[in-house]
């Protein structure tokens, strides 16, 4: 158990690692992301209260459509050089392979939701500290389970054709209760929870969170068979 | 043969139900005909939920047994789930217009759930579409068919919450009708709809899984002449690089 921790540990280093400096890679997705926040406001806009009301939504969309790019990205780098079969072949649990992998992933989600927070405070007109921790905590919760989602997909769709319509197809629609309570959780944040929903909408989250690493973690070890 | 026997039965209980639900029983007093479709949008709900469960148990049969033969019962009952699903939202529309004046009711938990369960299973299929090898196309889709089968009750579970977390009234929906206790020929000609869906549904699981186990030979067989091809190609280029030299 702790020498699988130890490797999980070690793979989440080597992945954000890599990431980090791979800066380019990093630095177009945050800005996609953010461009995503700016279209939204042309669709809607320029009624500044209608954006306000839709703001939970457009950014957690934003979080989902640079969220995609984000997993993607985390192993593609492996198999472009074949490295995600000698990875494969080591005798280590494959569920700390697929741990790791998650737990690089949903840093970085959360560095892409530190991001859009604040951009699309400033597009829409948000006030961010009134929220309190719910915020990040939300986001928290919302980068876990799509790590965990993301993870496990990217792997089936890894060493596929079209994955990259492959991959959107098959996640999206399972993380649609993230993407519902994840605004739900944000809506209520942002308007000081006056319906006391907050908590159900977070414990909805941490559910989702739960299942996704339990079934990920059960079914990754089948997807790095040959 | 005895699947042609079971398609005939299918057939006879079908029209006999259809004959009873459509002009036999009476119609709501309150929906008019349009109730009637409750005849065939509960059944095929009914047969997309069982067809999207037997996906998920094959599918861990395969990853059990190694057995190929698991997996045409999985990919036979995911595209017949996706048949029924579809024709499910569809009934659903078609009585939600006239009834609720829109085709699509956002408030409607159910079909909401519906539209992501079909969107699930639509992406299952493609996806086996693009892997070529059997035995990974098998232990991988069984994956992607399982996680599916666990975020179903989180997809269901949070589109109740979501239009409305103290709302407790019931919407008008094909199952709250029957909810009040409805009179008993209209509990007879739903039952006995369901019954002669579930037949029909039995017989096309044979029919398609004798398909895919069709195709799975097929593919078996190009395999093979593929591999003796190659090792006729090589004995054959021996000689010639020889003459070459």
């Amino acid at each position: 158990m702790r020498a699988d921790l130890a490797i999980a540990w070690a793979i989440a280093r080597k992945d954000a690692l890599s990431e980090v400096r791979g800066r380019q890679a990093v630095g177009s997705t945050l800005f996609f992301a953010a461009l995503v926040l700016l279209l939204f406001g042309f669709a809607l806009g320029p009624d500044s209260r209608r954006l306000a009301e839709a703001a939970p939504g457009l950014l957690w969309l934003a979080i989902v459509f640079g969220g995609l790019l984000t997993v993607a990205r985390l192993h593609q780098l492996e198999t472009e050089d074949g490295a995600l079969d000698e990875l494969a072949r080591y005798p280590i649990e494959r569920r700390a392979i697929y741990v790791g992998k998650a737990v690089a992933g949903g840093a970085a989600m959360l560095v892409l939701g530190a991001v859009l927070l604040p951009v699309g405070a400033i597009l829409y007109g948000l006030d961010l500290v009134a929220a309190g921790l719910a915020l990040p905590l939300t986001l928290l919760l919302g980068a876990i389970g799509f790590a965990a989602a993301g993870t496990f997909y990217a792997g089936v769709t890894v060493r596929m054709r079209a994955r990259e319509v492959m991959l959107p197809l098959l996640m999206l629609p399972v993380v649609a209760p993230l993407l519902l309570a994840g605004v739900k959780a944000t809506g209520a944040a942002l308007a000081g929870d006056p319906f006391g929903e907050l908590a159900a909408w977070l414990q909805l989250l941490f559910a989702f969170d739960l299942v996704m690493l339990v079934a990920g973690a059960a079914g990754y070890g089948y997807l790095l068979e040959e | 043969m005895r699947s042609r026997v079971l398609g005939l039965v299918a057939l006879l209980v079908l029209v006999i139900a259809a004959v009873n639900a459509l002009f036999v029983v009476p119609s709501d007093l309150n929906q008019g005909d349009a109730q009637r479709l409750m005849y065939v949008h509960v059944p095929s709900a009914w047969l997309a939920y069982l067809s999207f469960g037997v996906t998920a148990l094959a599918g861990l049969g395969y990853l059990w047994k190694r057995d190929l033969r698991l997996d045409a019962v999985a990919v036979s009952a995911a595209e017949i789930g996706v048949m029924f699903t579809a024709f499910a939202i569809w009934a659903g529309m078609m009585w939600g217009q006239p009834v609720w004046g829109v085709f699509w009711q956002w408030e409607d938990p159910r079909l909401t759930t519906t539209a992501l369960l079909l969107a699930l299973y639509v992406g299952y299929l493609l996806f086996r579409r693009l892997t070529d090898d059997p035995h990974r196309r098998a232990a991988r889709a069984a994956v992607v068919g399982l996680v599916s089968a666990v975020d179903i009750p989180i997809v269901h579970f949070s589109v109740e919450w979501w239009r409305g977390l103290h709302q407790t009234a019931t919407f008008l929906s094909p199952d709250t009708i029957l909810n009040p206790p409805a009179p008993v020929p209209f509990r007879i000609a739903l039952m006995s709809m369901i019954a002669a869906f579930t037949l029909v549904w039995a017989w096309l699981m044979i029919r398609r899984y004798q398909l895919a186990r069709a195709d799975m030979e097929l593919e078996e067989r190009a395999r093979r002449s593929r591999v003796a091809a190659a090792r006729h190609v090589a004995i054959a280029a021996t000689p010639a690089e020889e003459a070459g030299r």
